[in-house]
């Protein structure tokens, strides 16, 4: 039997969703693999939401609105840009960035619909099923995946993607626009620093490790699991716990 | 132009709080500068401390906390210093406060808006060990807790603005600049480190375990980055093994660092090597160095407890190379040892003993103020007076004119505000404000009325109990007459709150329960003086830092625990009574014990300023050892010095002079003493009273028992061939001199080092080579100690052909009745030398008995050594724990000529800050004693460690103990131990405390 992958499509209502409708109208036939779900604008979709299917095991997320300059909001749409943007490359640590995909459809494009579809379709198909996908899937896979949804919905990269547009674009608080370069650097930083913080979380939920176990799992280098480990234990999420012979064993905090 | 009653201090390390402390108190406007964000520079840094191994936040922090409160000081941070006018006596300083885009006056240091900050810094406080918001305080105990936004990171998101509850972040905040009018200038801005990343040393930034000493410091501090545990940067694992490198960037000829040697390097390596042992009893410190410097006060005794005690091991060699060990990030050490071998050692980590550097901004500094660097970009000074720059009016203290340690600089920084006395000792008191408090509402024996006042603190104590519950809980508590919540209730408009509530509800008791009163007690005692209450009837529930702070995942228990503080408090609040503080009234007058040079330039200074002063000196003319030393190793002539000295004196009418004289008798207590002196040939007596003494009796010189001295006439003290090249030619016919270093010092009978041999011994070969080229010099040492910028004569004699040689402490030189030296060297090679004069580097050391004398009637401690004492080795150089009684020169430790003008400076200065007042007010949380009680068994007396107690003969109940509440501090060691539970201590009382112990249950 060929692969079918299973895919889901994150669908505004006033473009892509009427794009969609469109193509059912014009009877323009596609292949069955992506289930959709409505929201009201791209804006709204938070990228927790691709990084869970993908944890799930969904082979691709495809997520649509409206062309820029269209959103039913105003400005939705380019928020989506920014989302869509940091989940791609938390996704890139992971190897799984090419299987979500952004695009704009409208209403009347419902012939494009299918097109676009279809192609992602054959694109999964080539990929192959998500390495998620399955009844055993790689276990480290999901709690990078895991680590990945937790620091996308952490605080400070939320405060970083939902500042991006108003500081680049427009001004911050001194009335300055900060470089978009610099930003881009500092939303780096930020993504690999908190996918890192997220996994050391998870990979004490079990037992307790040390800076080096932490490191040799992660294949981090040591140095920046402590760094890590010290920042995470003024956020109260990591405590001392013994010390093993010559090595500090920590743990997870409630 | 007229004088001006006002002072600005530049910099606010521990040397510039010190400074400012003195001057405020001494009735002087002080403009205190920091370019930084708080103040405490340095030491705040620090871990320990030695030689006392005490915590340096302990020590420091309620220095910086007077400093940052002081009503006569006007602290402003994160300041540059724009321009400079006038001359001494009056400048116009032009500063721009720079913008900290939080507002000062709202911000309550809460902290929330650093945790929600989503940009991340290096924190440099910490080294750059962690990592720190762009909205951020240095450190959480700093003065003034106020964060700051770090321009330079902020990325303007705009979060904190939303999450400050005190609406204190002000974005569009401006610079303002400033003009301040001050009479005198101190300038103290400290040092900066030497960085090695710049000179690729030893592959600091390199390699991940390679780092410099004040990382290490962070590295071992408890509030550090790694909570005190020692670990290294590449892992996170203990190191057993670790190196300490010494002088890097000192000493160093290469052009790569400073030729000059840091002088503080030896002893804080040793210090941190100590403590990491001590913090991980696994870690084994190696300390490599080429002589270990510890010439200051107990420093060798430190040194051998490091090795005896600690198990430090010592290797005397400078490293030739680092290499990291890729798999395991461990380091390869590679050095020569004392015989030779060439050694290849792997260690866990390595720690940089980096030197001290003139402060980024000395030359800035220099060129605004108008005064002048020497060769190695510190301020310059003037010889004998070490805090005077090279313009008048403009003084230094601390790091910035030479790299020094804690107490020289506080010390020195002391000696600085003595300088400023001097010179404008007529306009004090004039700019200084005093606050008309209205009269005290009479309470005593009236039904408690109490008021609470509940904090949330923004969400600090809010966001974690419920204040609103524990609000209505207080009110409910029996004497409770109002419970009032407020968002910060330290915030200025707060205060207004709580005044208008003791009048609407007629409070005669107020607690506010908040965060802790180590802090925020004294705001709120002011408060409820405005208000017309005494200020000690208040009382704190510390529910912010010991409740919600710590309690963050537990509502309910935290809830619990606040009600319990609150109801404790209350159960207090209703025992407490309003306390009277005694006024004492001051003599304006000094008594100055010993006329050596450290006790002129104190009797001068004190006469200079119209303080009426005697002066009292054994012998029978002043000049004290000092009349035995022609020159400086830095070229002062002393003869003149002292003769200049001794001339002012006699003329001024201010000073009595004593000669032939010994205290007879001193009694009475700061203030208020009263003293009797025999002097002269007939062996008078006279009697005068004084408010403050200052102990400057000298010390001696070491006569040796060894080297045959006194049995050739050819073997002589150092300061004897100092005479004889000064006096007369007889160095011109001979051929061979060998000096022996360390005689009578760092042995069992003197184990210290008596600091100044190293100088005067090289001082006397360059002259001597001077006057007979050809002669040939010999010095024998155990290490060389020319510390500071001294190392250059050290270079200078060795380039001028003078010989040094190492010999070791346990083979000591040996001598024949020839005059042929025998040496044994450390490669353990016999070196034979003949010489036509043996000069033995005699030791300075202390008479006990004639100083216990002083001891006793002045009820201070001298040490095992036989030296005075002083009240702390690191913050009160000058002080001794009986107050208004000070310490000055060598009877307080082997120092320098310099060093003993400074701290006589520094006494008085001291000394001023009692003497400036008409009155000084004790402290009203004092012990007294119930006399009915007392048996009069004497023991409290041993237990005061103010000498506030003595027993007297009451009428009706005999002998008693009672307690003078001017000495008295409060602390209630008598109480404790009392075994009539006869005394008690006010706003401590036994009562009290038992009441806020059912107030538990
Ligand atoms: S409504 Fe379609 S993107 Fe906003």
């Amino acid at each position: 039997m060929s692969f079918e992958p299973k895919l889901l499509g994150f669908l505004c209502n006033w473009c892509s969703y009427a794009g969609a409708d469109l193509a059912g109208v014009s009877r323009i036939q596609y292949p069955p693999n992506m289930r959709v779900i409505r929201v009201m604008c791209s804006g709204r979709i938070d990228p927790k939401f691709i990084v869970q299917a993908l944890e799930l095991g969904i082979d691709g997320v495809y997520v649509m609105g409206c062309h820029i300059g269209d959103c039913h909001y105003l400005e939705g749409n380019y928020e989506a840009v920014k989302k869509y943007e940091m989940t791609r490359e938390f996704l890139k640590l992971v190897g799984l960035d090419n299987r979500i995909r952004l695009d704009w459809v409208s209403a009347s494009e419902g012939v494009r619909f299918g097109e676009v579809v279809s192609k992602f379709v054959n694109d999964i198909k080539e990929l192959g099923p998500s390495p998620l996908s399955g009844d055993s899937p790689d276990k480290d896979l999901i709690n990078k995946v895991r680590a990945i949804r937790l620091a996308a919905g952490s605080n400070r990269m939320r405060a970083l993607v939902g500042r991006e547009r108003k500081i680049t674009e427009e001004d911050n608080v001194y009335g300055e626009k900060y470089p978009l370069e610099k930003y881009k650097e500092i939303m780096s930083q930020a993504i690999i620093e908190e996918y890192e913080r997220h996994r050391i979380l998870i990979a004490l939920e079990d037992e307790s490790k040390s800076v080096k176990s932490l490191a040799s799992e992660l294949s981090v280098d040591p140095s920046i699991i402590l760094e890590h480990i010290l920042t995470l234990k003024g956020r109260a999420q990591v405590d001392f716990q013994e010390i093993i012979k010559n090595t500090p064993i920590y743990m997870r905090r409630e | 132009m007229e004088k001006v009653g006002a002072v600005m201090v530049v910099g606010a390390g521990i040397g510039g709080s010190q400074t400012s402390l003195d001057l405020a108190d001494s009735g002087y406007k002080v403009y205190l500068i920091e370019s930084s964000t708080s103040i405490g520079g340095v030491m705040a840094q620090l871990d320990k401390t030695f030689p006392t191994n005490d915590c340096a936040m302990c020590i420091v922090s309620p220095k910086l906390v007077e400093t940052g409160r002081h009503q006569n000081i006007d602290l402003s941070i994160n300041c540059v210093i724009e321009d400079v006018s006038g001359e001494a006596g009056n400048f116009i300083v032009k500063v721009r406060k720079k913008s900290l885009f939080i507002n000062p006056d709202k911000c309550t240091g809460c902290g929330v808006c650093g945790r929600e900050c989503p940009i991340e810094a290096i924190d440099i406080f910490n080294e750059k060990l962690a990592k720190y918001g762009a909205t951020s305080v240095k450190y959480p105990q700093a003065v003034p807790l106020l964060y700051a936004i770090n321009r330079e990171v902020c990325i303007g998101c705009g979060i904190c603005y939303g999450v400050c509850k005190a609406k204190a972040v002000e974005y569009d905040r401006e610079d303002e600049v400033v003009d301040i009018n001050v009479g005198a200038v101190v300038l103290s801005p400290g040092f900066d480190e030497f960085i090695p990343e710049e000179a690729n040393l030893y592959g600091y930034g390199k390699y991940k375990n390679v780092v410099t000493s004040i990382e290490f410091e962070r590295i071992l501090s408890a509030s550090g980055p790694y909570s005190g545990r020692v670990l290294r940067p590449s892992d996170g694992d203990i190191p057993e093994k670790v190196a300490f490198l010494q002088c890097i960037g000192s000493r160093d000829y290469s052009g790569v660092g400073k030729p000059y040697c840091s002088s503080v390097c030896c002893m804080y390596t040793a210090k941190e090597a100590v403590i990491a042992h001590e913090h991980m009893h696994q870690i084994k410190p190696t300390i490599f160095s080429m002589d270990v410097r510890a010439y200051g006060k107990d420093f060798d005794k430190y040194i051998i407890r490091a090795q005896k005690q600690y198990g430090v091991q010592y290797i005397r060699s400078r490293v030739s190379s680092i290499k990291e060990v890729p798999e395991t990030k461990d380091l390869r050490l590679k050095y020569e040892t004392q015989d030779g071998k060439i050694i290849e050692e792997d260690f866990h980590m390595v720690v940089l003993a980096v030197g001290l550097n003139p402060p980024d901004d000395a030359k800035y500094l220099a060129e605004k103020f108008g005064v002048e660097l020497n060769q190695y970009d510190f301020a310059k000074t003037d010889l004998l007076n070490p805090v005077q720059t090279t313009k008048p009016g403009i003084f230094a203290c601390g790091a910035f004119s030479s790299p020094k340690d804690i107490p020289d600089t506080v010390t020195q920084a002391s000696a600085a505000a003595g300088c400023v006395n001097q010179l404008l000792y007529e306009k004090k008191g004039t700019l200084i404000t005093e606050k008309s408090l209205p009269p005290e509402i009479f309470v005593r024996g009236q039904p408690p009325r109490i008021g609470v006042f509940i904090c949330h603190c923004g969400i600090n104590i809010g966001g974690f109990l419920d204040v609103p519950e524990v609000t209505r809980y207080a009110k409910t508590l029996p004497n409770v007459v109002m419970s009032d919540r407020n968002l910060y209730t330290c915030s200025a408009d707060t205060q207004t709150i709580i005044k208008e509530k003791v009048q609407e509800y007629n409070l005669n008791r107020v607690i506010v329960a908040s965060c802790t009163p180590r802090t925020h007690e004294p705001l709120f005692q002011e408060t409820i003086r405005e208000a017309g209450l005494n200020r000690y009837l208040f009382q704190m529930a510390n529910i912010r830092d010991q409740c919600s702070w710590v309690h963050m995942n537990d509502w309910e228990a935290a809830t619990n625990k606040a009600k319990d503080l609150v109801r404790m408090a209350v159960n207090k609040a209703r025992q407490i009574e309003p306390i009277e503080r005694i006024k004492l009234s001051v003599t304006p007058k000094a008594l100055v014990v010993g006329g050596g040079i450290s006790g002129m330039v104190a009797a001068l200074n004190f006469a200079s300023q119209e303080y009426e002063t005697y002066l009292v000196e054994k012998e029978k003319e002043l000049g004290g050892f000092a009349k035995h030393i022609y020159h400086t190793l830095e070229g002062a002539d002393i003869q003149v010095y002292v003769k200049e000295l001794i001339d002012k004196i006699k003329a001024n009418k201010n000073i009595h002079v004593f000669t032939e004289a010994q205290m007879e008798n001193i009694d009475g207590y700061i203030g208020n003493f009263k003293s009797s002196v025999i002097h002269g040939e007939k062996k008078e007596r006279t009697e005068f009273s004084h408010g403050v003494v200052v102990v400057a009796t000298g010390a001696k010189e070491y006569q040796p028992k060894e080297f045959l001295f006194g049995q050739n006439e050819n073997v002589i003290l150092q300061s004897e061939f100092e005479r004889l090249l000064n006096e007369t030619d007889q160095i011109k016919n001979k051929k061979s001199i060998v000096m022996i270093q360390c005689v009578g010092s760092r042995n069992d009978e003197h184990p210290y080092c008596s600091k100044m041999c190293c100088a005067e011994a090289i001082k006397n070969a360059l002259l001597a080579k001077e006057l007979n080229p050809d002669l040939e010099v010999t010095i024998l040492f155990r290490d060389i100690r020319t510390y500071g910028f001294k190392e250059q004569y050290y270079r200078k004699a060795r380039e001028a052909g003078v010989i040094f040689i190492q010999y070791d402490e346990n083979n000591p030189p040996k001598i024949n009745s020839d005059l042929k030296v025998e040496v044994l060297t450390p490669r353990n090679d016999k070196i034979y030398i003949s010489t036509d004069w043996l000069v033995l580097s005699a030791g300075i050391y202390s008479d006990r008995e004639e100083n216990e004398e002083l001891a006793k009637m002045l009820k201070i401690p001298l040490n095992d050594d036989s030296f005075f004492l002083e009240a702390h080795v690191k913050l009160r150089p000058v002080d001794f724990a009986t107050e208004g009684v000070f310490i000055a020169g060598i009877a307080h430790c082997p120092k320098t000529i310099e060093d003993s003008i400074s701290q006589a400076n520094a006494a008085v200065s001291r000394a001023c800050t009692i003497l400036s007042k008409d009155e000084i007010e004790a402290e009203g949380k004092t012990a007294r004693i119930d006399i009915t009680r007392c048996i009069g068994c004497g023991m409290c007396i041993e237990n005061c460690a103010y000498n506030a107690i003595e027993l007297v003969d009451d009428r009706r109940f005999g002998t008693v103990a009672s307690i003078n509440q001017v000495l008295c501090k409060g602390c209630g060691a008598c109480s404790g131990n009392c075994r009539c539970s006869a005394i008690d201590i006010l706003g401590f009382t036994g009562e009290q405390i038992f009441e806020m112990i059912t107030g538990r249950i």
